[in-house]
């Protein structure tokens, strides 16, 4: 081969190595544009939904939305029934779910970290955490209402329940294994019992992340329509009685805006608006309080 | 001078720790007997669907009331079809979010966007149905569907795929509203693992002199595999589950007449949500809860498939360090 032909092989190889590389680098560009895009197409639908609900349900935001009841089709009313029954819903599922949710985050912590039962009990919450909320509804239908025959506030309480307590055995159990060892031995090596240990040292350190876990729970539960669907079932009427049916906002969001009346509708993004509101904010705070924390 | 009174603690220390303990063991095990519960409630539930029809049940495509003949195929079919036409739109979209949420964004974006996907992800899912409903049905009707329609007009199978009544309402527009809601999910689990990427095996390939998008997918991708597909079944479960965006805009028809993306069809969630409170005791509520048993054994799937993934991830983490 001479000198000549050296270099011009040289400079065809030169060529070749720069059209791929530009090749490549359009490649790049391509996919990284694409990446953008769809990063846009998420905030997109984002700002889209949040800017619905802010619009629609505003416009229906009202005094009488808190005073009154949930009126019949074409008539004036609010959702104060509604309100007040998914408030005490929420409030007495969390209430009494919360215990036991901690109480087994706190066997799989700090009894039992690697035995057959903790695997066990880890797996079947894990199950339970993805199982379609409609089929708690029907579990707590063919075990509380087909058995008291009646659909009650009490079913829908049992659950909502049944949806916290495995967030809440996910969030302490992690939140406690986060506590330090020496934190424990150090107790321990002053004599305290156990159980003083767990309620005074590490369920106490780790308190701010178990009640984010607690947040988040409420914030799932007070959103959930589906397992209240024919446990508490509706009530057009105000109710205090729990053995009897009782309202709540998404159940009667999903009546109202399946309906084709227009003040029925209103009232559903009305109701919307404030479970969003509810919601995120009760987010933001579990958020803020992990951070701090 | 008396000395203080010495005070005597009400349980004595190894009493009250017993109960704690037996406390807390009952706490898990209560957690235990809830499976068995649910599976044993169910499955006596449907027991008079499941004694007359057998595993026929899942292939019978016929649904009526009036006759007490019921068969789950239209909505078995609903509810897979809805969630891979989520996954269809989810996954990428979810690739591209965290892609650029791990290597394109400033660092000052990071934070706010990521906060703001995982917010989405909270908002409840009857927001996203009513929303779907009233606002993003229509839309799709009047600017997607029509126009198709008149495109694919006397198109063979293609033209059969986008007929049916302009309404917005469908498995298509079901799927989307699914993918919107799992988008957030996928995204943030993708984000996470890439996060995982020990950063000496991306700076080795960038010092290479490979690209931004060559590193992602030659290097990150293949690294945390497993960990993508287990985020992706994890939306797969909670699309398979979703009730509420499902039956506001699934149109809860019965029927399996045509191919139509656009045609009104079911879900086993939304056939749940709408008959269950109405049907009378019998064979209508049996059938039911065999249908709401057949969801369970899917996500159940589901659930263990991704488990199993995230696990030989973790494994693989453990050989490799």
């Amino acid at each position: 081969m001479t000198t000549s032909e050296r270099l011009i092989s040289a400079a065809d190889l030169a060529v070749e190595r720069q059209a791929r590389f530009a090749a490549r680098n359009r490649v790049n560009r391509i996919a990284l544009a694409m990446s953008l895009a769809a990063m846009a197409f998420g905030v997109f639908w984002l700002v889209w939904i949040l800017w619905e609900t802010l619009r629609l349900g505003l416009g229906g935001l009202s005094v009488a939305l808190f005073t009154q009841m949930t009126p019949p089709p074409n008539d004036e009313g609010g959702l104060a029934n509604a309100i007040f029954g998914s408030v005490v819903m929420v409030a007495l599922a969390t209430f009494v779910g919360t215990p036991i949710g901690i109480m087994a985050g706190v066997y799989l912590a700090e009894y039992d970290r690697r035995g057959w039962l903790a695997s066990v009990t880890r797996l079947v919450n894990d199950i339970l955490l993805s199982a379609p909320s409609i089929v708690i509804g029907l579990f707590v239908y063919t075990v509380v209402v087909a058995r008291f025959r009646s659909y009650s506030g009490y079913a829908g309480i049992v659950a909502l329940a049944l949806i916290v307590i495995p967030v809440v055995i996910r969030t302490t159990e992690n939140m406690l294994l986060l506590v330090p060892a020496g934190l424990r031995e150090a107790a321990y090596a002053l004599g305290t019992p156990k159980w003083k240990v767990i309620s005074l040292v590490t369920l106490r350190a780790a308190r701010a992340g178990v009640i984010t876990g607690v947040l988040l729970a409420v914030a799932r539960i007070a959103g959930e329509t589906a397992p209240l669907l024919f446990t508490a079932l509706n009530n057009q009427f105000w109710n205090g009685d729990l053995a009897k049916p009782m309202a709540s906002l998404p159940v009667t969001i999903f009546k109202f805006a399946m309906s084709p009346y227009e003040n029925w509708q209103k009232l559903a993004w009305a109701g919307v608006f404030l479970i969003t509101a509810a919601v995120l904010v009760l987010n933001i705070l579990a958020r803020v309080l992990a951070r701090r924390n | 001078m008396t000395p203080p009174p010495v005070k005597r603690p009400v349980l004595s220390g190894t009493v009250a720790d017993r109960l704690f303990g037996w406390l807390a063991k009952g706490a898990a095990l209560l957690t235990l007997a809830l499976l068995l519960g649910i599976l044993a409630s169910l499955i006596a539930g449907a027991w008079p669907a499941i004694e007359k029809y057998g595993l026929s049940f899942l292939t019978r495509s016929v649904w009526d009331p009036a006759k007490n003949d019921y068969g789950g195929l239209v909505m078995i079919y609903g509810t897979l079809a809805t969630s891979i036409i989520a996954l269809l739109i989810a996954v990428p979209v979810s690739f591209g979010i965290a892609l650029f949420l791990t290597e394109l964004s400033p660092t000052w974006l990071k934070r706010p966007l990521g906060t703001a996907i995982e917010l989405l992800a909270a908002v409840p899912s009857i927001v996203y149905g009513m929303w779907g409903l009233m606002v993003f049905g229509p839309i799709l009707a009047t600017y997607v569907q029509q126009p198709l329609q008149a495109l694919l007009k006397g198109v063979p199978y293609l033209g059969a795929l986008v007929s049916g009544p302009p309404v917005g309402i469908g498995i298509l527009s079901a799927g989307i509203i699914l993918a919107i809601m799992v988008i957030p999910f996928i995204a943030s689990v993708m984000r996470d693992v890439f996060e995982v990427t020990p950063p000496l095996l991306k700076e080795s390939a960038y010092g290479l002199g490979a690209t931004t998008w060559e590193v992602v997918s030659k290097v990150v991708l293949p690294y945390t595999r497993t960990g993508v597909l287990g985020g992706i079944m994890l939306g797969l479960g909670r699309a398979l589950g979703e009730t509420m965006a499902v039956t506001f805009v699934i149109g809860n028809m019965n029927q399996l007449s045509s191919l139509s993306l656009f045609q009104a069809a079911n879900s086993i969630t939304s056939a749940l949500a709408n008959e269950f409170a109405e049907a009378g005791e019998g064979l209508h509520q049996a059938s039911l809860i065999y249908l709401g048993l057949v969801l369970f054994f899917i996500t159940f799937v589901v659930l263990m498939l991704s488990k199993l993934l995230l696990l030989r991830l973790q494994k693989n983490e453990g050989t490799r360090t």
